[in-house]
């Protein structure tokens, strides 16, 4: 098949940008749309042009790199899928896509379709952990886990930290984001000890990164390619609510002796 | 060169013990003088580097990905050995370092492995603390699975994707050093050369990749943890960024490389649908506890599956390898696969693939049962080729997945450069000639939360350190060389992307350094890699600058490296005179086709000193002692 493509080139993060056409001739069904873009590169190298940057690393939808929007959609808009798991077979003859790269204050455009998502780390490092420090782990097996609550764990656990959540929602908020990993440590019982603490700093420096607030719209559910459900933000707000309204300044206390 | 390993005498089972007693302590007042590298953030690097900050060394660490959490590791689906017996079902310490060392066709060294045996049960514990959800059963304690053809249930896993957890569980632990200010992280830097002052490591050159500026960065110690080399094929199980720059430039520095050519070749890959192909994908090799392998007997059968009446079917594994039969080890299935498709009798596109069929199990269990157990992985699969598995046999090939071979390191994880240690796939260490499966985590956590703790800081105990900074005449003099480097490399401007030498590259060595091997082919691809690498320097067009964010440029440093590495595979596996574990070399084989050992001219690690450009390497040996599990012929018939 063959395609038109409208990609966004930006050269950095200070040089504005815009929307450049490619065509993109003898389209397999069976390439992946990073593959795709791979052939019209090497087209473009031969020409003395340069590439089109875009992000990827592991191709199987796990890593987190890759990803950008496609004809106005984050990943393409297929199920529980990442770009780098969508294949062309997807696409008709004579499709015109329109390629762009995760738009948000918090994610600044670095090249063509690659963002700066350091916030998501710095989100993560405000309280994004257990504070267990290498050697004083007890056995495994010392704490049983409800397999359910586990389960729970998990299913916000599975988080690739793509920036999709943040590229759909029209505020451009990361609550999605930031409610998986406060969900995730709050169904375990080794997250309890800071649960409180975490959320208020976790929540704290996601506003601080300038994200949006979170008005319940659900884009970020629709567009997960890890299905992380919608309600990791209510367990967030609760947890937030909850510590918030607990909070006391903090006491100095001598140390002993 | 000195390959002295530096391994503790007594019982296998006190050496570590008796290590940790001996190796010297760093004061904790003093801690904070010294400055650490950590060179990638896999579970092997992200973990030490955690690990390091928390004890109160300066760590800086470094990856080429845009964060920490994108690490390979992160791609890992099956599990995490360890020996903790909750099952009952008689593991132990010991009988995890024997499979091991037996799994790795005796070409690993049994202290190596018998430690990491050891510290297997407090990764799980670890892991567990920092908030893993690892599988559970429903009275709350962890669930296992035998994997890989073992016979105890010693796994650990987090569904599908235990990489992925247990490299966030080290990624968080980072953060919260990087947050406590012990860590700092330096994302989108690529390491480009090891500053080696005095006989040992210092510091390194890195890449900004997204201003292009290259900087020296000193320290007291350098740990590579950059993970394997696989992508010298070209197409493999790993990431697209996955390199050998930072293990080759040191290689080039003077830290022996040890066994090359072990590659691990997984049996259940997507096949290749065409020549865009980017990367391989795996399917886990659980699959191969219900499907049933098999190609048809006749060649060039032009078919569908569902026209192939029983009869004119061959259920190749179960045939030659009755009592393995589907789950044969990897490099076993991989071989037979290969096998029956250069007699022609492979299935789908190019004939480079057989059928993986479930409808015996959908059949005897239902779909139901089959979709609980594989569903996610039928889903990818499908997603990818577009064919239903509960309905058309899936089709399979193998493909490079692991590399056994790596820098060469002693008991203490330290390369033959004093003050450069290495961790996880990087080195050359625990697994031997092959890998068995749910190991290689455990390799990179044991290595990263357990092991150089103590070893470092043994090292860093032991040494005077001369002050040195950025303005010593060897540091200037490896910034000059790396930016002389990119500079070249843009300036080339010839006719052939840097794409179409790494694919030209990576099919040469599949041909001929992949799946099996012999003396003749290994000679010519050597022949024609030192070819290659000579076109490549002057006909390769590398787009762009390098002052700026340059994809293109960064994979041309990658490619150079490969060209260099491909011929000393080459060269290391035409020298192995014997096949084992992943390394299959056609002329040693028994009279009925198994890989036939030469116990007693290699029961050695080779370990290659590099002596300058386009010289050839001079080979090292290290004797392998096996005191405790004895070599024998491995049989899966």
């Amino acid at each position: 098949m063959n395609l038109t493509l409208h990609v966004w080139r930006q050269k950095d993060v200070a040089t504005p940008g815009q929307m450049v056409r490619y065509d993109a001739p003898n389209v397999s069904e069976h390439m992946s749309f990073l593959e795709m873009l791979d052939v019209v590169n090497e087209g473009l190298i031969l020409k003395g042009e340069e590439p089109i940057a875009f992000e990827h690393d592991c191709r199987e939808g796990i890593c987190g790199s890759c990803g950008f929007m496609i004809n106005g959609i984050a990943h393409g808009g297929f199920k529980n899928t990442t770009v780098c798991q969508l294949h062309m077979r997807h696409f008709a003859d004579g499709d015109e896509v329109y390629i762009e790269p995760w738009r948000a204050t918090a994610f600044p455009v670095m090249k063509d379709l690659v963002v700066d998502r350091s916030a998501f780390d710095r989100i993560i490092a405000s309280g994004g952990y257990v504070s267990v420090s290498t050697g004083s782990a007890p056995d495994g097996n010392a704490l049983p886990i409800r397999k359910q609550d586990s389960d729970l764990a998990m299913d916000a656990a599975a988080c690739i930290g793509c920036g999709a959540c943040v590229a759909s929602c029209p505020n451009a908020a990361a609550a999605l984001f930031t409610g998986a990993k406060i969900s995730h440590l709050a169904h375990l019982p080794q997250g309890q000890p800071e649960r409180k603490e975490r959320s208020l700093r976790m929540v704290r420096q996601m506003n601080a990164e300038l994200f949006g607030n979170c008005t319940n719209i659900g884009e970020c559910e629709a567009t997960c390619p890890k299905g992380i459900p919608i309600e990791v933000i209510a367990g967030m707000n609760g947890d937030f609510l909850a510590a918030s309204w607990q909070e006391r300044p903090p006491v100095e206390i001598a140390g002993a002796g | 060169m000195n390959l002295n390993a530096r391994i503790p005498s007594g019982p296998i089972e006190q050496r570590w013990d008796k290590a940790r007693f001996d190796l010297k302590l760093v004061n904790p007042a003093n801690k904070r003088k010294y400055n650490v590298i950590v060179v990638g953030s896999g579970l092997a690097g992200g973990s030490a580097a955690a690990t390091l900050g928390e004890l109160g060394y300066n760590v800086k660490c470094f990856c080429f990905q845009d964060s920490p959490r994108r690490a390979h590791s992160i791609a890992a689906q099956g599990g995490i050995n360890a020996a903790k017996n909750y099952q009952n079902d008689g593991d132990s310490v010991y009988r995890l370092f024997y499979d091991t060392v037996k799994g790795g066709d005796f070409r690993a060294r049994e202290s190596n492995v018998y430690r990491l045996a050891q510290v297997s049960v407090s990764i799980i514990d670890q892991c567990v603390a920092q908030g893993v959800p690892f599988a559970r059963e429903y009275g709350g304690l962890l669930a296992n699975r035998s994997f890989g053809g073992a016979q105890v249930s010693r796994t650990f896993y987090a569904r599908g994707q235990t990489g992925q957890q247990l490299l966030l569980g080290a990624y968080q632990a980072l953060e919260r050093q990087i947050d406590a200010g012990k860590v700092k992280m330096l994302p989108r830097t690529e390491m480009l050369d090891l500053i080696v002052i005095d006989g040992k490591a210092r510091g390194i050159v890195a890449r900004n990749l997204v201003t292009g500026r290259i900087d020296v960065h000193m320290a007291d110690a350098v740990v590579l943890a950059t993970g394997g080399y696989g992508n010298v094929f070209y197409l493999s199980t790993n990431a697209k960024g996955s390199n050998t720059t930072a293990i080759w430039r040191a290689y080039k520095r003077g830290a022996a490389f040890g066994n090359p050519c072990y590659t691990q070749i997984h049996p259940t890959c997507i096949p290749q649908s065409g020549d865009y192909q980017s990367k391989l994908t795996l399917m886990s090799e659980s699959l191969r506890n219900d499907g049933r392998i098999w190609v048809p007997l006749k060649q060039g059968d032009t078919r569908t599956a569902d026209q192939i009446p029983e009869s004119e079917r061959d259920y190749y594994l179960e045939r030659m390898y009755p009592s393995f039969g589907n789950l044969s080890p990897r490099d076993i299935a991989s071989r037979a696969a290969k096998r029956v498709c250069d007699e022609g009798r492979g299935v789908g596109p190019g004939g480079l693939g057989v059928y993986l069929d479930f409808s015996d199990a959908i059949r005897r269990l239902g779909q139901k049962t089959i979709a609980e157990r594989y569903g996610n992985l039928f889903e990818i699969y499908e997603r990818i080729t577009g064919e239903d598995p509960y309905t058309v046999p899936m089709r399979i090939y193998p493909a490079v997945h692991y590399t056994m071979g790596g820098l060469w390191v002693d008991y203490h994880l330290m390369s033959t450069v004093p003050g450069l240690f290495v961790l996880g796939e990087a080195n050359f260490s625990d697994h031997g000639a092959n890998r068995l499966g749910a190991s290689a985590l455990m390799q990179g956590l044991s290595d990263g939360y357990f092991v150089i703790p103590y070893t470092l800081g043994n090292y860093l105990a032991s040494e005077k350190f001369a002050k040195v900074d950025e303005t010593h005449p060897e540091a200037v003099a490896a910034l000059a060389q790396t930016q002389s480097m990119t500079k070249q490399l843009l300036a080339i401007k010839g006719k052939r992307t840097v794409s179409s030498f790494h694919r030209e590259l990576g099919k040469l060595m599949w041909d001929f350094c992949g799946m099996a091997r012999n003396a003749k082919g290994l000679e010519h691809a050597a022949d024609k890699i030192a070819g290659l690498r000579e076109e490549f320097w002057k006909n390769v067009n590398v787009a762009g600058e390098a002052g700026d964010l340059n994809q293109n440029l960064e994979s041309a440093g990658r490619v150079a490296d490969f060209l260099e590495l491909g011929e000393l595979m080459c060269h290391d596996a035409r020298v192995r005179e014997e096949s084992c574990g992943g390394h299959f070399r056609e002329e040693y084989q028994t009279s009925d086709g198994e890989a036939q050992r030469n116990d007693e001219s290699f029961s050695h690690v080779a370990a290659w000193e590099y002596q300058g450009p386009n010289q050839k390497p001079v080979r090292h040996q290290e004797e392998l002692q096996f005191e405790y599990v004895k070599p024998v012929q491995r049989s899966y018939k």
